[in-house]
């Protein structure tokens, strides 16, 4: 087995986990997986960003601003830093798909802790791609994340191709309006699923969307939080 | 369909002609892409094959079975292999075919006087340079310049360069690093002001790779098949060329079939050496650097508590010792040690005592770098500039760069990163300058290794052969 970043062989540690097949074996080296920064700390409850407050300023103005519906919590896992900045680049921009699945226990993981709660009707909702960023990068990463997820995945979403997302300022982003689409009702609470967390417009849209069509309860979990 | 005239045929021809593609690096819309392909002027060929217990990528040589993975196809609701080799150049995967140009060849043009550098050349790089123009009149397939580090192998690659030009052929210099390259592509477009020149490596602007004169990384050789009547490639002992099997496959591919390569190195690996002693790989040998003062000769410092002090990121007693009675203080100080961690933590033990021998008045004097380092760039610039007095580095200065006036010291030498070649480079930093042709080189260790003997070796070998006394 060899690393899924930098190639090097991988000495297997055996473990009671991966000896009873609860983990899936680590596809880092111990020298990459340093390289990965968890978020630790005080965070916001609504939008993990590290924080002292129990709820960031942004999220307080959100609230204020009575819009009709959001997702109720979004939790991420690791920070943006260099790191995991190529370790992104390289998955989603260059298509290395493999690389996705160093994230694979961490997501399950996340999953335990904070969703277990939607185990029993819950559903797996990913950002979906437009078609023409789908069929230049031939996989949509958040798809991938969800397919990690042991709930039913369901992509109830369509995209608009719009300008490159990334590229809009920050206060375009937050202006322009929804890109997504829906041709369903649902009835079951849904746990979001994206790789980035950056501004949680992307986020909040679809969450209302889905509110709109008759979701009850809408919650987030990001990879990054950026 | 666009109608294609002539002349954007040609174009097209020079822009594809020694490629090899994938279908988004082909900037035609689908009916000209079908009509190319109706006519063969592109040719499709199978991207990834299968091989016995493995799979070989076509692009990139890639035999490695860990660097295949597989990915589901949004086209064709397959799943298919694709190599994570080469990705970085965009992922070829086993449903796409690669594409070579299968139309008329380009006309390069020919150049009577190419060359705009007036500078004179020592009588060690003359004669070198005059060998390599000889080996592409010749019509040689390899040909071995062994130059010792500040030699000047720049300048001596110019007549070579004029000469393919001339002949009205193409031309890639090839050299590992990106650093590299984006320092001489300025320099050589200088030399060269009437030819067009492209500079290829990961990120640079342009993915166009059309001109008749190119400057790449090794690892965008990967990009040709066919294509250059001449190859220089700089340092071909330089990792990663000598550890990448993929590197060699493409520059060997990237090459016409009469066409000449040419090696450049100061430090030629076993293999060149010995192919050298059984004469069959001709060679010119420049032991002189370009100012014509001897290489400085190392000296080794034993530290007894060597690993003891590293493990809490100390420097040696030793190396205090040698900081205070320095040859000429004035110096820029290079120090090497053996790891990225070793670069970031010992550089903070140093500032106190940099500050009381008067080598720094400010921390902002001194810094570390490594691979890994963001602003790697943007402080060897400032060293350069000498807005920076100290550097701690790791082997990646160890070639490539060139600073005027430095001292160097390595920590630990007899560690396994510093092999022959890496102590030979690496005291190569020193006395670069005609202005300082001097520098002092010290190992410090606690153990001499053979590398750190053979080192100092050859070092003494270069410096009799270039006529001097030792
Ligand atoms: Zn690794
Ligand atoms: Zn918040
Ligand atoms: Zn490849
Ligand atoms: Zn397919």
């Amino acid at each position: 087995m060899n690393c899924a970043w930098c190639d090097t062989e991988i000495i297997l540690q055996l473990s009671w986990a991966n000896l009873m097949m609860l983990e899936k074996a680590e596809i880092l080296c111990p020298e990459c997986k340093f390289d990965l920064e968890w978020i630790q700390g005080n965070r916001c409850d609504r939008c993990s960003r590290n924080t002292n407050e129990k709820r960031c300023t942004d999220c307080q103005w959100w609230e204020k601003q009575k819009e009709n519906g959001s997702f109720l919590f979004n939790y991420s896992i690791f920070s943006y830093n260099p790191f995991m900045k190529e370790v992104i680049a390289k998955w989603k921009y260059r298509g290395d798909y493999y690389l996705g699945y160093i994230f694979e226990n961490y997501v399950m993981e996340a999953f335990r802790e904070k969703f277990s709660f939607l185990k029993k009707e819950g559903l797996v909702v990913p950002i979906p791609l437009s078609e023409e960023r789908l069929l230049e990068r031939g996989f949509n990463q958040a798809k991938m994340i969800a397919d990690f997820l042991p709930l039913e995945t369901k992509e109830l979403l369509t995209r608009l191709h719009g300008e490159k997302q990334s590229k809009k300022s920050r206060k375009e982003r937050i202006l322009t309006g929804s890109p997504f689409f829906i041709t369903e009702t649902i009835n079951k609470p849904v746990l979001l699923v994206d790789d980035i967390y950056t501004t949680g417009t992307t986020l909040r849209h679809a969450a209302r969307l889905l509110m709109e069509h008759g979701c009850p309860s809408v919650y987030a979990l990001t990879l990054v939080r950026g | 369909m666009e109608i294609i005239t002539s002349t954007q045929l040609e174009d097209l021809s020079k822009g594809f002609s020694g490629r090899i593609l994938l279908r988004k690096e082909i900037p035609l819309d689908k009916p000209t892409f079908q009509h190319f392909l109706e006519h063969q002027y592109l040719i499709p060929q199978q991207s990834i094959i299968n091989k016995v217990f493995t799979h070989q990528c076509l692009r990139c040589g890639n035999e490695k079975k860990s660097l295949f993975a597989k990915i589901p196809c949004s086209i064709c609701n397959g799943i298919h292999l694709y190599c994570r080799k080469c990705i970085q150049m965009g992922r070829v995967t086993e449903c796409e075919p690669l594409y070579t140009w299968g139309g008329p060849p380009p006309n390069w043009p020919t150049y009577e006087q190419p060359c705009s550098w007036d500078g004179t050349l020592t009588q060690g790089q003359q004669q070198a340079s005059n060998h390599m123009v000889q080996a592409i009149r010749n019509g040689e397939k390899e040909y071995l310049i062994w130059a010792v580090c500040g030699a000047g192998k720049t300048e001596m690659i110019f007549p070579a360069i004029t000469e393919t030009l001339q002949q009205g052929k193409r031309i890639c210099i090839a050299t590992p690093r990106a650093d590299v390259v984006r320092e001489l592509y300025p320099r050589l477009q200088k030399a060269f002001e009437e030819v067009p020149v492209q500079a290829l490596y990961g990120g640079s602007e342009t993915k166009d790779a059309s001109a008749q004169l190119i400057i790449a990384t090794t690892h965008q050789l990967l990009r040709f098949q066919h294509a250059f009547d001449v190859i220089i490639i700089d340092e071909i002992d330089a990792f990663p060329f000598n550890k990448d099997p993929s590197l060699p496959f493409s520059a060997n591919r990237a090459k016409k079939q009469d066409s000449t390569m040419i090696y450049l190195t100061a430090t030629p690996r076993k293999d060149h050496q010995r192919r050298i002693m059984k004469q069959s790989l001709p060679h010119t040998f420049v032991p002189v650097r370009f100012h014509g003062h001897p290489l400085p000769i190392p000296t080794t410092r034993i530290c007894f508590s060597l690993k003891k002090d590293l493990d809490e990121y100390r420097f040696p007693k030793a190396f205090y010792k040698w900081l205070s009675k320095r040859e000429n203080s004035k110096r820029q100080l290079l120090i090497f040690v053996p790891t990225i961690k070793l670069a970031e933590k010992m550089k903070d033990s140093l500032a106190s005592i940099l500050k009381k021998e008067n080598i720094i008045s400010s921390e902002k004097m001194l810094t570390s770098v490594h691979a890994e380092d963001i602003d790697r760039e943007e402080k060897v610039i400032q060293f350069r500039q000498k807005k920076i007095t100290v550097m701690v580095t790791t082997t990646i200065l160890e070639r490539g760069v060139t600073f005027p006036s430095v001292d160097v010291a390595i920590i630990d030498a007899g560690h396994v990163v510093f092999d022959e070649a890496a102590l030979v480079q690496i005291a190569g930093r020193a006395g670069r300058s005609a202005d300082d042709p001097n520098g002092e080189v010290i190992f410090f260790h606690d153990g001499k290794t053979e590398a750190m003997e053979r080192a100092i070796a050859s070092i003494n070998k270069m410096n009799k052969r270039g006529g001097f006394e030792t």
